[in-house]
């Protein structure tokens, strides 16, 4: 019999319905998995418990040929994600100890179409990092190596690094991200698997532990561009909570899917081919421009001229929202108390703060107050969504001559644990070819492309208009074809 | 624009965390380093450019004026630090 773990979504969802195993044991192999897997430092908390109930609410339903979307998928669920009854923390030790209440809207979504949940996600702390090593509860490691037969940990990226690191060490077949920045896209590059990050408000942001509220978007990560199409059906939807979701049908995004891109113009945006880039980055481009034309596609080259200064843009407006939203952690109503002996109410805050918040969380708080204060709002923040206009605009203008556009996803491949965690500006210069989509609310996503000289997973990237995931899972999907990337880590664990 | 230790210092106090003076020195170059990057924005023309408001065009809803939840005191309370009498309970704030 195949190793149940190896199956994805998909395979899950199917072999349930036809009955060559059941949900049960399915939800077993991987909770046994969770458990085997413990040393990558993945899950944050484990709950194979519910995992074991949807599989046995899955058997049930198949009994009764009354199957959901997802019956019989167990999935990994992101810290991020408020879940009822299961802690919550985001990875900050300012919400040690939270219970959730209530349960997000993605997750309740991913619920009634009938998955499960392994546990929940390690992550950087808040979403706020590019490696999983802000997390208040430990790094996560990836399970991949490099083949020079050194032993480095390496990042599984961030901040969806349990997320990347679970469904690539075969913990899980899928599993919610969360991306302000390149939060699903850079990790699922690093991990060898596939992540989508829909058009902003597609997915619903409430009861998602906030960062950056104008650029937060859900999306699902998985082994290939099918099972990202599956769940992120199920994730997506009109929310009347969540004031910025789009009313708007959820297209058939599984059924539609489609590797011809006969027809299609693919845009190759030159501002992309950064200073220093490796040349292994630049071949895996010119490799994936090759497999999209021999999908057919016709290759157009187009300029997005304010490239290079959607970083920094992006380092004002999301410091200047986090440190708006991240305000509520104040000792009063959940999370940590510190209260130092006289201390009084302002105190108590600053104690508490202080105490809970990891360093890179406070940093872009500071620096997220100091734009946003009396004095130096305009010279910022308002300066900073000029651009962002700007760079919406560069996408419009591009996108009247291309449908999709392609890119590499990150500028180098997972680079090895603590190796730029000293030096906040190199660690943020990650996110180069990722933050400029999310800035414009694009739907985004990384499918793996190949393996660089020390056989790590590269990934590539293909941006397309507001409301066209259509386009951008199809282009995937031609990559995907063509890339045959059958590569996986080595069971180290 | 650089800050000094004074605005760090200020800075903190506004997003009420206690720094110490050796924190604050440390945040100091840290802090520098970023604000001097960000401010290469400062090159790019924006005459005339309307700061973004919403990123994908969205109509603002309204919804009916009735209660849709409450009653849920226990629940709002179970993560509280400090609750009593059914209230969030904080230090005095008034001598």
């Amino acid at each position: 019999m195949t190793n149940l773990t190896d199956l994805g979504i998909a395979d899950i969802r199917d072999g349930v319905a036809t009955g060559s195993f059941s949900a049960r044991e399915v939800a077993t192999a991987f909770n046994d998995a969770v458990v085997a897997g413990r040393a990558l430092n993945a899950y944050l908390v484990e709950t194979p418990e519910l995992a074991l109930a949807a599989a046995d609410a899955a058997d049930a339903a198949k009994a009764l040929g009354d199957l959901k979307p997802l019956s019989g998928v167990p999935l990994g669920i992101k810290d991020l994600f408020c879940t009822k009854g299961v802690e919550t923390t985001a990875a900050s030790g300012i919400l040690k100890g939270f219970v959730p209440q209530y349960e997000s809207t993605i997750s309740a979504k991913l619920f009634d179409a009938g998955a499960g949940m392994l546990g929940k996600l390690n992550m950087d702390q808040f979403a706020m990092g590019s490696s999983n090593e802000t997390s208040a509860f430990g790094n996560v490691i990836s399970p991949w190596k490099r083949n020079d037969g050194g032993n480095a940990a390496l990042a599984p990226g961030g901040s969806s690094g349990g997320s990347s690191s679970a469904v690539s060490a075969r913990m899980a077949p899928g599993a919610t991200g969360t991306d302000t920045g390149g939060s699903i896209r850079q990790p699922a590059a690093f991990t060898g698997i596939s992540g989508i990050k829909p058009t902003y408000g597609r997915c619903s942001r409430w009861g998602t532990i906030a960062f950056a509220s104008s650029l937060d978007q859900a999306g699902p990560m998985a082994r290939d561009v099918r099972d990202c199409a599956i769940m992120l059906e199920a994730m997506s939807g009109f929310d009347p909570k969540d004031a910025t979701s789009l009313d708007l049908p959820v297209p058939a995004w599984e059924t539609s899917l489609s590797g011809d891109l006969k027809g299609k113009k693919v845009g190759v945006p030159k501002e992309y081919r950064v200073d220093g880039m490796p040349p292994e980055i630049e071949a895996l481009w010119q490799q994936g421009i090759a497999y999209v034309k021999d999908a057919g596609a016709e290759i157009v080259e187009v300029s997005l001229p304010h490239t290079k200064y959607a970083l920094p843009t992006y380092y004002i407006i999301a410091p200047a929202e986090a440190s708006s939203n991240l305000a509520r952690y104040d000792g009063v109503r959940y999370g940590l108390r510190d209260l130092p002996d006289g201390a009084n109410l302002q105190q108590m805050y600053a104690a508490t703060r202080a105490d809970g918040f990891g360093a890179e969380v406070k940093r872009r708080i500071m620096i997220g107050t100091y734009v946003l204060s009396a004095g130096f709002y305009d010279a910022y923040f308002t300066k900073a969504q000029k651009v962002r206009a700007l760079i919406v605009r560069d996408f419009e203008q591009a996108f009247a001559t291309c449908d999709v556009l392609l890119t590499p996803t990150a500028p180098s491949a997972a680079f090895g644990l603590g190796e730029k965690s000293d030096d906040p500006l190199a660690m943020y210069l990650n996110d180069v070819f990722t933050v400029p989509s999310s800035l414009a609310g694009l739907p985004a996503m990384s499918v793996p492309g190949g393996l660089d000289g020390q056989g790590l997973p590269l990934g590539l990237q293909i941006i397309g208009r507001a409301l066209d995931e259509q386009s951008v899972l199809n282009a995937g999907l031609a990559i995907e074809q063509r890339a045959g990337f059958t590569a996986r880590p080595g069971q180290w664990w | 624009m650089s800050v000094d230790l004074a605005t760090v210092r200020k800075i903190a106090s506004l997003a009420r965390i206690a720094t110490s003076d050796a924190e604050a020195e440390a945040l100091l170059p840290e802090l520098n380093n970023i604000i001097g990057w960000i401010e290469q924005l400062g090159e790019v023309d924006t005459t005339g450019v309307e700061p973004l408001a919403a990123v994908i065009p969205n109509h603002l809803r309204l919804r009916e004026d009735r209660v849709t939840d409450g009653g849920i005191r226990d629940a709002v309370l179970a993560n509280a630090p400090q609750a009593e009498h059914g209230f969030f309970a904080v230090p005095k704030v008034i001598e």
